[in-house]
């Protein structure tokens, strides 16, 4: 489903995030991607979204290269992913109920469906009786399963992650593990990048372990 | 496609709810436009309707041929004739000079200056209304009667309206160089305020793009705003226009009462004001285009 070959990543200036990184993803699998802080885990992310392009090697997603993707195709690729950041990228100008419309419009979903499936996504993460509170009005936990809620409401086959449990408190995060779970069980792939260990031991996930931007194990 | 109806009609929801958000500045913006609109088509209100007036006088052109003060009642009744004869003349009416100075006595409040005067300065004179009001003919047959024995004097009435016409082609021009100029403010005007809409929706379209919105579905409400904001300047500019002329009407009722006659300024038929909306709305149109083009491609999400 998503699979690194060769990829090297180069920022100007000349740090290298990843350095001739290869592996494969299967479809339905979970991985967590670990490391130190700046060991590259972002980066992968971003490459799979197409958020950055790879300096040399190739990142295939659905049998797409993202390196050779005309821009006009990746809003289409972007499409495939449900994103999650560790700071939300809530709108703060409408209600949570809007923030999780706003893929479902962006596809030009028909409207009657579209409110439903807002309702059932913000229904999943616990949030639905809150569908007219402002982002503002919710707890840092309760941001971050609107933000799930956003990313899952349109049913993409592959959940990306990054740090979700990143400024939560250990029962909130446990929470939001739960949800992972219950997303992998029904056939998502998940990729989360973390070094929230406890995460790692409760959900047992395939680890990808990266090293000064080199896959370690 | 009723999904695709459905999102056109919240893109256009979308874009009144950004106006009633703010309400003065969109106020303004309209203002502004409709003002800048408003001077080049006043203009062309207030051309359309001189030129209305000119027509109807320069369509009835006569000549006046004043006699020399000498002629005396044969010489008058053989240039009658002569001209009665002519093939270009529609139709002769003789002014003897006694009535001119009675005319002129009545008309004009000079009672006391003529009757001071020693003699009737005034010549016979005839009116003659030509059978063609083409300006080329017009002169031919001044030129043809001047040369006669006993004419003095050939003028030709409508002269001053056809040059007035002429004049009224070039201030046309103008009109529409000042349109181009004021169009340019327009599509100015939109261009920043979609600019500035753009640095303060920045995050919206950043996370829009992060979850797959195209390019296109994000410049369609920027391109509605501009195009509704464009549509409310043109509805403002002729709500000014149609103001000034409600106020120039009233104060020419007087004037109208006081000639007898019907005078009336008429503001812009219906296909012009149709036309005015809509170049208005495409110019707002464009300024976001363009506005659109320049800076939302700068924001990419990281």
């Amino acid at each position: 489903m998503i699979s690194f070959s060769q990829v090297t990543k180069r920022y100007p200036g000349g740090l290298e995030a990843l350095r001739q990184v290869s592996l494969t993803i299967e479809a339905g699998q979970m991985v967590f991607i670990t490391g130190h802080s700046g060991a590259g885990k972002s980066t992968l992310l971003k490459l799979m979204a197409a958020l950055e392009r790879p300096s040399s090697g190739s990142v295939v997603v659905n049998g797409q290269n993202v390196a050779a993707l005309r821009p006009r195709a990746v809003p289409f690729l972007r499409r495939n992913f449900g994103l999650i950041f560790q700071d939300q990228k809530l709108l703060f100008d409408r209600t949570a109920f809007d923030n999780v419309m706003l893929p479902l419009a962006i596809t030009g979903f028909e409207r009657r469906e579209a409110v439903r499936r807002v309702r059932a996504a913000l229904d999943k993460v616990g949030l639905l009786a809150k569908e007219k509170a402002y982002p503002v009005r919710l707890s840092g936990g309760e941001q971050q399963r609107l933000a799930i809620a956003r990313a899952i409401v349109h049913r993409p086959a592959i959940l990306l992650a990054d740090e979700p449990t990143g400024n939560l408190d250990a029962a909130y995060a446990a929470e939001i593990g739960e949800l992972f779970r219950s997303f992998n069980q029904v056939g998502v792939t998940v990729v989360i990048a973390t070094h929230d260990e406890t995460l790692a031991a409760r959900l047992k996930p395939r680890l990808i372990v990266l090293k000064e931007g080199r896959v370690a194990q | 496609m009723k999904a695709w109806l459905w999102h056109q009609l919240d893109s256009l929801a979308t874009t009144l709810a950004r106006f009633g958000r703010a309400p003065i500045v969109t106020l303004l913006n309209v203002g502004v436009i409709g003002i800048a609109l408003a001077l080049p088509v006043g203009l062309y209100v207030a051309l359309d309707n001189l030129r209305g007036v000119v027509r109807t006088l320069a369509s009835d052109p006569q000549l006046s041929v004043f006699l020399a003060l000498d002629a005396g009642p044969a010489d008058a009744a053989q240039i009658e004739a002569r001209l009665k004869q002519h093939a270009a003349v529609r139709e002769v009416r003789y002014v003897p000079r006694d009535q001119a100075l009675k005319e002129l006595k009545a008309s004009t409040g000079l009672a006391d200056v003529v009757d001071s005067l020693p003699s009737n300065p005034l010549p016979d004179a005839f009116v003659v209304q030509p059978r063609n009001a083409a300006p080329e003919a017009l002169e031919q047959l001044r030129d043809e009667v001047s040369g006669w024995p006993k004419v003095t004097h050939v003028q030709l009435d409508a002269a001053w309206a056809r040059r007035l016409e002429a004049g009224l082609k070039v201030a046309r021009l103008a009109v529409w160089l000042l349109a181009t100029l004021f169009a340019f403010a327009l599509v100015a005007v939109t261009f920043n305020t979609i600019r500035l809409q753009i640095l303060t929706r920045r995050e919206e379209i950043e996370v829009s793009k992060l979850i797959g919105a195209t390019d296109f579905f994000i410049r369609r409400p920027f391109l509605y705003f501009g195009a509704l904001q464009g549509l409310a300047g043109g509805i403002a500019a002729w709500a000014i226009i149609w103001a000034g002329l409600q106020l120039l009407n009233h104060g020419l009722a007087d004037l109208s009462r006081l000639y007898a006659t019907q005078i009336a300024l008429r503001h812009l038929s219906l296909d012009d004001s149709v036309s005015l909306l809509l170049f208005s709305a495409g110019l707002g149109w464009f300024g976001a285009w363009l506005s659109v083009d320049q800076h939302l491609a700068r924001i990419e999400p990281r």
